[in-house]
């Protein structure tokens, strides 16, 4: 008798499982379902095509929306991950006057409202007479996305064993080639899902582009903004699609792959 | 001989990055906002260099204030929403291997690959008159006329716990799984209910971790304009509305910069709250 009735839990704490992800990709479902749809609107399904497809590709502003974000997505990712591997290093290893400020300021952003760091940024930016454009963008997006590298590096330091470190000086080995041939190595773990992390933060922004941008800059959420009053065509839906199929090989293949790293050892 | 690097240069590389971020990214943007909400705007969109306080007074005027205790209400109850689904969530995650829980821990973040702004639209599809969701209900017969499930209240707390609960979901769940499982059989084993197991053993735990979340869901809860203008379609204003409205179509920057420092310092305060009940900075955002 109790076993079943545990059966039964064990099946409600499954549906409780599955309809959280239900909820969080039901959107995401939609939209994929409706770049098939024949109409023009995105409000019924009308029938299945994949003209949408081929079309998306004479949207010129669509395209370029799009090679902006994927752009800025990764010169931002890799200059965060550097910016953030090397800041998570130096504030574990040295001190120096105000690093307790620093310390302490580098989360900031994390919690801080993104309306607020926009409106900073953009401040900031018309303070220095920064033209706003794609390089402001960019210069924002890594602005937000250092601290979360850091967090994740940070992790990862925290279970660094010192003895290799140490060893390699030992050896003779000076600072630079032990950061290069053992701690960043050891660090890799930290340093890869920080920089997914960056990544991921870089294509979901809208508040933070929003104002950093300026008028007449193109990137997808700018781009989605000023249609969605009007209402969103499909070849966004189809464009939508691509770039999630994209993005989930890329991250299949890479887990994989570490996986499969983790297997060897 | 092999020549080797002095210290000291190791030493710059690997903290100045740090120090220069902070200053000039984080540290003198944000002075300068604070700088401006002194100033005093003029009816042309731009400022004149009479220092002021008056920007903050502005703040406490009884329709602002109306508008804060509302934004603050919403995303209140967005952040109780989110708790509510992601403590079971969590827990009942505990059952199933490590492998498969780090498997749809990853999954949770799947849907940040997609624009949060195009995400929204997809809830337009799902709730609007003519929606998914209304022309089901009423093929079914559910229900003979739609239902209005957007441009209103309802619609924003919709898209708001959709689009944050991922940032609770991390949280709680990094902090659930460090709880030490012979605790939870202990409990059980002593007759303890469920409920019991929950609030005597996995609370008390995991408090940081629910208090981190709660952060990362209230504060872009009352700052997330763009869905309060899709779901809500303007007629609910949330506090982010006002700030974007004072720096883009009112353009009174010298009020907007003020309000920014306002919540700035309200979100502090909410942080030093987080450290006081043993929540780390490093911690935050969910040690994803």
């Amino acid at each position: 008798m109790r076993k079943i009735r545990r059966k039964k839990h064990f099946y409600l704490r499954n549906l409780f499982i599955i309809l959280v992800f239900v909820f969080l990709f039901l959107p995401i479902a939609v939209l994929v379902l409706y770049s098939f749809n024949t109409s023009k609107m995105n409000i019924l399904f009308e029938g299945f095509t994949v003209e949408w497809y081929a079309k998306l590709f004479e949207n010129a502003n669509l395209i370029d929306a799009f090679k902006n974000t994927i752009i800025i997505a990764v010169i931002s990712t890799i200059v965060s991950t550097i910016l953030g591997t090397l800041s998570a290093i130096g504030l574990k290893k040295y001190n120096f006057p105000g690093k307790g400020f620093i310390d302490k300021l580098i989360y900031i952003p994390i919690v801080m409202p993104e309306i607020v760091l926009g409106i900073a940024l953009l401040s900031g930016f018309t303070l220095v007479k920064l033209k706003l454009g794609l390089f402001s963008v960019l210069l924002s997006h890594i602005a937000f996305s250092v601290p979360f590298v850091i967090t994740s590096v940070r992790s990862s330091l925290d279970t660094l064993p010192k003895d290799f470190e140490e060893a390699a000086e030992d050896l003779g080995a000076g600072k630079f080639k032990t950061l290069f041939y053992v701690t960043l190595p050891l660090l890799k773990p930290g340093i890869v899902s920080g920089a997914l992390l960056a990544f991921t933060l870089s294509l979901d922004d809208v508040i933070i582009s929003f104002f950093t941008a300026g008028p007449g800059t193109n990137t997808l959420p700018l781009y989605i903004y000023s249609v969605i009053k009007t209402g969103i065509t499909p070849d966004v839906n189809a464009l939508t699609t691509l770039m999630l199929v994209a993005t989930s090989v890329i991250l299949t293949v890479s887990a994989l792959y570490q996986t499969r790293k983790l297997r060897k050892l | 001989m092999k020549k080797r690097v002095k210290p000291s240069l190791f030493r710059a590389v690997v903290t100045l990055p740090a120090i220069i971020y902070c200053l000039g990214l984080i540290l003198l943007p944000i002075l300068y906002v604070f700088f401006l909400s002194f100033l005093t705007s003029d009816s042309y969109g731009g400022y004149t260099y009479d220092f002021t306080l008056n920007n903050y007074v502005e703040i406490f005027e009884p329709t602002y204030i109306v508008m804060f205790l509302k934004s603050s209400a919403i995303a209140l109850l967005v952040t109780f929403l989110t708790l509510l689904i992601s403590y079971p969530f969590a827990i009942f995650l505990m059952d199933k291997t490590e492998k498969k829980q780090n498997f749809l821990i990853k999954l949770v973040m799947i849907p940040f690959l997609t624009n949060s702004l195009i995400r929204t639209f997809g809830w337009v599809i799902l709730l609007r008159k003519n929606g998914l969701i209304n022309t089901g209900l009423m093929s079914t017969g559910l229900i003979s006329s739609p239902l209005a499930l957007m441009y209103n209240t309802f619609g924003i707390v919709i898209g708001l716990t959709y689009t944050l609960l991922p940032f609770m979901i991390l949280p709680v769940y990094s902090a659930v799984s460090k709880v030490d499982r012979n605790l939870i059989s202990a409990a059980k084993d002593l007759g303890a209910s469920k409920w019991k197991v929950f609030k005597e053993v996995y609370l008390p735990l995991t408090l940081s971790g629910a208090f981190n979340g709660s952060l990362m869901v209230f504060i872009p809860a009352i700052g997330y304009f763009f869905i309060a203008d899709i779901l809500g379609g303007g007629k609910v204003m949330i506090i982010g509305d006002l700030i974007r409205n004072q720096f883009l179509s009112a353009r009174n920057w010298p009020f907007g910069a003020a309000l920014s420092i306002f919540l700035l310092l309200f979100t502090l305060l909410l942080l030093k709250l987080y450290r006081k009940i043993g929540g780390r900075l490093d911690e935050l955002g969910g040690g994803i």
